[in-house]
């Protein structure tokens, strides 16, 4: 066991990931010279040389489309979005060519590659640099989606997906990347499609993923000084998503909130919801309720920044009303 | 039918020569069926016929090696054929049928044949672009002399994806031959209506990429311009943009007019005149190679040929209805074990 960044668990994983396998390579905007926009590919470049860690001219669609090709013929690219929120670019090779290609080839063109960024806000970056995904990318059937939400489930993740023959998301973020915390010594590898309870709890489920892991936990001791007692589930994947351990969590306590840093409408968090409520009703005792960003752009104030994202007194709040304590 | 053997450079071979007539000849009967196809409802959606442009597709393909690579539009049944593709998997494709290509899955715009390097089939204009790039990358990567063929309509020229996808060949020195199929129309809308630079190759000097320009209707012409490009791809490792102009006999789709509406009779009927079979067949009976009675049979040979893929996709069945659900995903890892 190592106490590691985030940061570091994912150079970790990459670094094995290609070094065990010579068809993988890792390509986007500064992810060699400069060592990665946030270092998470410090190193990379001067122990596997530019073929294998390749700088990008800022092309999101084009870089993209190029690691669409290479899958295609049999490599296994990592393909690095400096942020999600430039992705938006590259939608057409993300969703019409990577997600599509099996189908649409009768089962010819398998898409081993993977996707990955920093998603959501991090401080004051304004309107253009703080958007959540999730809820696009979770929408195609064709697509895997990943949101490690501690070091050691970065390693874990990123090196599933990377091994997965299937295209996959792995959704990130800038304020991720410096939290330190236990990793398994080893070949340590998360399987796909596993949520993880992080903390266990009788009386209501925070049911979350990525960022919102640390803030959710943070809820659940605030709620214990409150006497009650929260289970955090930290679904890890969202696409495929662990139904089992969703209704299993439900059933034990009877009351769910559903906590995401994105937007409300058609948040990823309203398809966990459908799901509870379709295949959980007779085991809720209250409506399922979401904790979410506001129906706003991003502003760039410190104070509406704030007040727009969703915190731990905000899923406290939220708990507490599923419990009936408060109104 | 299998691709034309043994690309001679110069195509010095009379029996080699008579494989183009032949090839060519197979899709404009093979086209010419899908027309009739669509109209009686057994193709639906979206149709492009290639129709007029068949000395492009057999003068590239003729060029190829058997682990080159192709990636091209949705205007791609005569590159599918030439590259080697059978008339009974299209067809049945087509018909949406479980024996097609792409097990009915696809359609038209989207025929994929792993074996033969024939990497689809795209519907999105100058999506399949950086696709290209990335297979030149991949070649580059692993150290190999293959090539990627890269078909486009002149239209897709005008797109980001086109810019990102050169710009990077161009940098990186792939190993990609961009062929642009300039028929003069995007759709409806003519390329002195689209582009600001209507000698479209040279756009390939903002990229450091090497160009040329050649008549599309002249197989020869093509073949020529081609093996020029592998051989800069093979040994320098360099891309080229090579612009092949010709010209569709039918409207962009099935559903667009022949002509009267953004093209005129009269300019259809004058390009009629550069009929890419018509000139070849000229060509090979002028040098005593070919004789009427010669291309009686083939065309016989292979309209018999068109009518047996037909006869096969119409008696392939509808794929299953498990088949919705499969081939979203793979379970397989590299480990090669289920994941």
């Amino acid at each position: 066991m190592a106490i590691l960044t985030y940061r570091d668990a994912l150079n970790a994983a990459l670094r094995e990931e290609m070094q065990r396998d010579d068809r993988v390579f890792l390509m986007g905007e500064e992810v060699g010279v400069y060592q990665g926009a946030y270092k998470v590919s410090k190193g990379l470049l001067q122990e596997f040389g530019e073929m294998r860690v390749v700088d990008t001219p800022i092309t999101e669609l084009g870089f993209a489309g190029v690691g669409v090709g290479a899958a295609m013929v049999g490599l296994r690219p990592v393909i690095e979005f400096m942020t999600w929120n430039f992705a938006l670019l590259a939608l057409d090779q993300v969703v019409n060519a990577a997600a599509k290609m099996l189908y649409m080839s009768g089962g010819q063109f398998p898409m081993p590659m993977v996707f990955r960024g920093p998603n959501g806000a991090a401080l004051q970056l304004g309107a253009q640099h703080s958007q959540a995904w999730e809820g696009w990318l979770t929408h195609i059937p064709g697509l895997k989606v990943v949101a490690p939400g501690t070091p050691a489930d970065a390693k874990g993740l990123l090196k599933a997906a990377i091994r997965d023959d299937n295209p996959v998301i792995v959704l990130e973020g800038e304020m991720l990347y410096n939290m330190k915390g236990e990793v398994p010594d080893g070949d340590h590898v998360v399987p796909l499609g596993r949520a993880e309870v992080k903390r266990e709890g009788t009386d209501v489920s925070i049911i979350t993923w990525g960022k919102m892991v640390n803030v959710a936990l943070q809820a659940a001791g605030q709620l214990a000084q409150q006497d009650v007692r929260a289970e955090v589930l930290d679904l890890r994947t969202l696409r495929p998503m662990d139904t089992a351990a969703v209704l299993e969590t439900v059933a034990k306590t009877n009351r769910a909130v559903v906590l995401e840093e994105g937007w409300e409408v058609c948040g990823f968090g309203a398809q966990v919801a459908d799901v509870i409520q379709r295949e959980a009703f007779d085991h809720l005792d209250a409506p399922v309720l979401r904790v979410h960003q506001a129906d706003v752009p991003m502003p760039y104030a410190k104070n509406l920044e704030k007040a727009a994202k969703p915190d731990a007194a905000k899923c406290v709040a939220a708990a507490r009303r599923v419990l009936y304590l408060d109104r | 039918m299998p691709p034309v053997p043994d690309p001679t450079p110069g195509g010095d071979d009379a029996a080699f020569r008579r494989g183009l007539l032949r090839g060519m000849l197979l899709q404009r009967r093979f086209e010419e069926r899908c027309a009739e196809a669509y109209a009686l409802g057994k193709i639906g959606g979206f149709c492009h016929l290639y129709i007029g442009q068949e000395a492009v597709s057999t003068g590239i393909m003729s060029c190829l090696r058997p682990d080159d690579y192709v990636i091209t539009t949705y205007r791609d049944h005569g590159q599918a054929l030439a590259r080697g593709m059978t008339a009974r998997t299209v067809m049945a494709e087509l018909f949406g049928r479980a024996d097609g290509c792409a097990r009915g899955k696809g359609g038209s715009m989207h025929l994929f044949d792993r074996s033969l390097g024939f990497l689809g089939g795209h519907g999105i204009v100058g999506g399949h672009i950086p696709i290209a790039t990335g297979v030149g990358f991949a070649v580059k990567y692993r150290g190999s002399d293959q090539v990627c063929v890269c078909f486009m309509g002149e239209a897709a020229v005008n797109n980001g994806a086109f810019h990102e996808a050169l710009n990077m060949a161009g940098l990186w020195k792939l190993p990609v031959v961009y062929v642009i199929e300039n028929n003069r129309y995007g759709m409806g809308t003519a390329i002195e209506r689209a582009a600001a630079i209507n000698d479209i190759y040279e756009r390939g000097a903002a990229y450091n990429v090497p160009r040329a320009v050649v008549d599309g209707q002249d197989v020869f012409a093509v073949r020529e311009a081609t093996l020029e490009a592998l051989g800069r791809a093979r040994t320098d490792h360099l891309p080229t943009l090579l612009e092949v102009r010709t010209y569709r006999f039918m409207g962009h789709s099935m559903s667009d007019a022949v002509s009267g509406t953004y093209r005129s009779k009269a300019e259809l009927d004058e390009h009629l005149k550069r009929d890419p079979i018509a000139l070849l067949r000229a060509a090979l009976h002028e040098a005593g190679e070919l004789t009427d009675a010669d291309v009686q049979a083939m065309d016989a040979e292979l309209k018999a040929e068109v009518q047996d893929a037909w006869d096969f996709a119409d008696a392939s069945p509808e794929p299953p209805l498990e088949a919705l659900f499969e081939d979203v995903l793979v379970d397989t890892t590299s480990d090669g074990r289920a994941a």
